[in-house]
């Protein structure tokens, strides 16, 4: 017990939060594309909750709105679902995301190779420099992919009135709306999560004599 | 009454693999440093002075031969246990500063103490002490960026002496400041080693870290040349000033 090496968890939160603050801007890039591509999801998904709410009201009216605005109903249609093209747009837009996070990262680690390397003359551990890289993401990603789902309510709000009329206030699906905000930040979440490794574990095993000898 | 030998260089070299050639940095260096001992390792660049400090920090592992510290082997210490090493009984300073950018100065100090197991109202505490020492007092809350280099350098001296070290390296402190500056840190790291007991080893080519050493080691294309003692020093440095 004697050879303990410990870094608080209220400690490395402080640490990553401070990280973000202080790199404010680069943390903003990075969290934009996120909060893009999640507020595009979100916006997908919400629209058709939309459109779903008001074929369930089986109103006539709401029946035509939907015709009218381009949704695929007939008789007996009963769920609307995703288009192929939709489910490919998404996926493509959460791909060039992770993509982004991934290269941002990559060039926040480069940049702060001399703190990491500083860090581990400290004593620190390879796995205190992760915790510290996924924290920070963590926290880019929670508050990445909330902005961005509710970006893509009010977006797929305002859309809807549009497209298919003031009925859907009348309709309002609360509880489909809260499963896609929650659906996307999971989404979100996870995305910033997985952009994160590769570069963390780069950071973690570079050896401290390495860091200092390059020159800043 | 025989100091104890608290770092214990045998037979150490080093070779740099550059792929089309093998440049041969350190050809077996035999060295040993007494504890409490202030100690420079002086050497044109090139010498192979900083990897031969390296070894001695634990930052480099040699191609052959060993480093003790405190009689243990440190190629035999796994991640976790040279991680103390560095956190408990190694304090550096480097030519750069190297101060955590986003922290404080008293986060910087207080870092290593934090990953010591230190509690935070503890190290806080200890940190403002070590700040005082270090004439940095009320400036604790300033960063990085806010402080001039001699400040700089300053915060690193305290953030090397957190966890109270049996060592110091300081890889050419001075290397970065100003004639007047570079002294003040090194009459701060001489008055600090001798206050608490800490052998310091630095790295350096400025002369001005002669007139404090216990003993200094010349090193040339990678061989100790000779080793001074202070006493046979000053007949020498006598002539240079």
């Amino acid at each position: 017990m004697k050879r303990l090496i410990a870094l608080p968890f209220k400690k490395s939160i402080e640490i990553a939060f401070q990280s973000i603050r202080v790199r404010f801007f680069r943390s903003l890039v990075t969290t934009t594309s996120l909060v893009l591509a999640v507020a595009f999801l979100c916006f997908m998904r919400s629209c058709n909750d939309f459109a779903q709410a008001l074929l369930n009201s089986g109103d006539v009216n709401a029946y035509q709105a939907l015709i009218q605005a381009g949704f695929d109903v007939g008789y007996g249609t009963e769920v609307i679902s995703t288009s192929a093209k939709q489910r490919w747009i998404v996926t493509l837009s959460l791909l060039v995301c992770i993509v982004g996070i991934i290269n941002a990262q990559l060039m926040s680690v480069t940049e702060r190779f001399r703190e990491i390397g500083t860090m581990k003359c400290l004593g620190a551990l390879d796995r205190f420099i992760v915790r510290i890289f996924v924290l920070e993401a963590l926290m880019q990603g929670v508050v990445g992919s909330l902005a961005g789902s509710v970006i893509g309510v009010v977006a797929a709000l305002i859309s809807s009135l549009f497209n298919l009329g003031s009925g859907v206030f009348a309709v309002f699906p609360w509880q489909a709306l809260a499963f896609s905000m929650l659906v996307s930040i999971v989404i979100g979440t996870g995305l910033s999560l997985a952009g994160v490794i590769y570069p963390a574990i780069i950071a973690a095993r570079m050896q401290p004599v390495e860091a200092m000898r390059l020159e800043q | 009454m025989a100091e104890k030998i608290i770092v214990r260089v045998s037979g150490v070299t080093k070779d740099f693999d550059l792929g089309k050639i093998v440049v041969n940095v350190l050809k077996g260096i035999d060295l040993e440093i007494e504890e409490g001992r202030y100690l420079s390792i002086m050497g044109p660049s090139g010498s192979g002075k900083s990897t031969l400090f390296n070894m001695i920090g634990g930052l480099d592992k040699p191609t052959s031969g060993k480093v003790f510290i405190d009689e243990v082997d440190i190629a035999q210490l796994d991640a976790y246990e040279l991680a103390w090493l560095r956190c408990r009984k190694i304090g550096y300073i480097f030519q750069t500063f190297n101060l955590i950018p986003v922290m404080t100065a008293l986060e910087n100090v207080t870092l290593p103490m934090t990953f010591a197991g230190v509690r935070n109202d503890e190290a806080v505490e200890q940190g403002m002490e070590l700040l005082k020492q270090v004439g940095l007092e009320g400036r604790h809350a300033h960063k990085p960026t806010e402080l001039s280099g001699g400040q700089q350098q300053r915060v690193a001296v305290a953030r090397a002496l957190a966890n109270s070290p049996a060592i110091v390296l300081a890889d050419e402190p001075t290397g970065n400041l100003d004639l007047k500056t570079g002294e003040d840190i090194i009459d701060l790291l001489k008055e600090l080693s001798s206050e608490r007991k800490v052998t310091v080893i630095s790295a350096t080519h400025d002369y001005k870290m002669l007139n404090v050493s216990d003993q200094v080691v010349w090193i040339r294309d990678g061989k100790v040349e000779k080793i001074q003692e202070r006493s046979e020093l000053e007949i020498r440095t006598g002539g240079l000033k």
